[in-house]
């Protein structure tokens, strides 16, 4: 059920790029795609009940430097979080190249209409 | 740009200095609680651009120039990259090795001390500082094509 | 039982915010939107146990706010709205209704929500790569932060990558902004 509710974001984001006329508009439903898609990631990897990725002082051996298996049974999945928190950063780098686009767009031609902008020409 | 109220001035000058020890403080213990790399550079670059949005652009270009960002930028990537060709010294297949913690930590009893974990600290450092610079050259851009578009000068950039 | 609830009502609130943003014809409004998604996701991964993520979340939310602020507002002809030409939109639509319906089939080969990936991969394999993660994390790399020892110990290619998209990224945004070309004997960025 929730990943349908993530994928029903995905979808709304890929119609709002697919549809809308205004420049910014499409980047905004590029962003609510990336959106989903982090959070579809971090979801795949919860347990339910765990405790997050992090070794506290008590769940490790002093002696022999390994963690308690308390803590390996009950920790959620490191994986998918360290491959959305890359994917976070690189959709704000990303973001700032299509604002960047979008206004020297509007410098030239004016507008923010995708439309006007195929019929003017130079 | 113009700075904001008087108000928010006498604010942000107290606060600026939290925001970046707390930035600096997220990246360094990134290997011992949540945060890293990649949030201390975020919250790096807030600071800098909350001195921008209250005070103006030109008293934060004073502080930190267009010039000393990028340059800053770079060393935070050859940092990181040299951090990654140092395995090389210890062997064919030591590309990113933590040479750092196999060599002289392990088995000195240092988990959850601050000066644990190798070379990750070494990269989280690099890594805020390439983010952080990055970040906050993209926002004094923007600020800067708007100045110039608006008041309809043409500068040389 | 209850975190479902939560979980529930924090996706129901950014798919009400997501359609507010795709349907207003306000762009203040829409950015407005985007930003409650963002605040919303963040609030989403610390209930999910992700604590690393919720705070660059948070951050990136707000400079992305600042960003997208700055580019639309005050710029003339932000009320423009309406779609294509009808046609479009019924394929568009059409096309989407496909997709949905091939991929929503997949998700039941997916498990439970509340058993991670890796957990229901170790039943059929051998070796499952978020095991070793998480029991040899603290001895062999020394870092207590899981997540950390993967991004920069165990998978640090991927970090390398990740900086040098980021780094291309805004020197393509920086070299778009530039003003007129530079004069003989001017130097800068």
């Amino acid at each position: 059920m929730l990943y349908a509710m993530c994928f029903f974001l995905f979808v709304i984001g890929l119609y709002c790029a697919l549809v809308k006329k205004n420049m910014v508009k499409i980047v905004i439903g590029i962003m609510i795609m990336e959106y989903s898609v982090n959070l579809f990631l971090v979801m795949l990897g919860y347990r339910a009940g765990g405790v997050a990725p992090i070794v506290g002082k008590d769940e490790f051996d002093a002696v022999s430097g390994m963690v308690k298996s308390s803590f390996v049974n009950s920790s959620v999945d490191p994986l998918p979080q360290a491959l959305v928190l890359t994917a976070i950063v690189i959709s704000l780098g990303s973001l700032a190249l299509m604002i960047s686009i979008c206004i020297r767009t509007y410098e030239k031609y004016g507008t923010f209409d995708i439309t006007q902008i195929r019929r003017l020409k130079g | 740009m113009k700075g904001m109220t008087i108000i928010v001035k006498s604010v942000s000058s107290w606060v600026k200095m939290l925001v970046l020890l707390f930035g600096i403080y997220i990246t360094i213990f990134g290997h011992l609680t949540p945060g890293g790399g990649f949030a201390g550079g975020v919250i790096l670059a807030c600071s800098y651009i909350l001195l921008m949005l209250a005070f103006g652009r030109e008293y934060a270009e004073e502080n930190l120039s267009l010039c000393v960002a990028s340059k800053l930028d770079c060393v935070g990537a050859l940092l990181f990259a040299a951090v990654a060709l140092c395995g090389f010294i210890y062997g064919a297949a030591g590309f990113f090795l933590n040479f750092v913690h196999q060599k002289w930590q392990a088995g000195q009893g240092s988990a959850l001390k601050l000066v644990s974990g190798g070379t990750i600290p070494l990269s989280n450092i690099a890594i805020c500082l390439k983010v952080g610079a990055s970040l906050f050259m993209i926002v004094l851009i923007l600020s800067v094509f708007r100045a110039d578009s608006s008041s309809g000068k043409e500068e040389v950039s | 039982m209850g975190m479902s609830y939560i979980f529930l009502f924090f996706m129901i609130f950014l798919v009400i915010a997501a359609l507010i943003a795709v349907h207003t014809d306000n762009l203040l409004g829409s950015v407005i939107c985007v930003g409650a998604i963002g605040f919303g996701g963040s609030l989403m991964f610390l209930f999910l146990r992700a604590p690393d993520i919720a705070i660059t979340q948070i951050a990136v939310e707000v400079l992305g706010l600042i960003i997208l602020i700055r580019a639309t507002i005050s710029r003339d002809k932000t009320f423009l709205s309406g779609q294509r030409e009808f046609f479009g939109i019924v394929v568009s639509v059409a096309i989407l209704f496909a997709i949905s319906a091939v991929c929503l089939k997949a998700f039941d080969d997916l498990p439970d929500f509340g058993t991670p990936a890796f957990v229901s991969a170790a039943r059929t394999q051998e070796i499952v790569a978020s095991q070793d993660y998480i029991e040899q994390s603290l001895s062999k790399t020394g870092a207590a932060n899981a997540v950390a020892a993967v991004i920069l110990d165990w998978r640090a290619y991927d970090t390398l990558g990740e900086a040098t998209v980021l780094f291309t990224s805004i020197l393509g945004a920086v070299v778009i902004l530039r003003k007129k070309t530079r004069n003989v004997g001017e130097t800068g960025l």
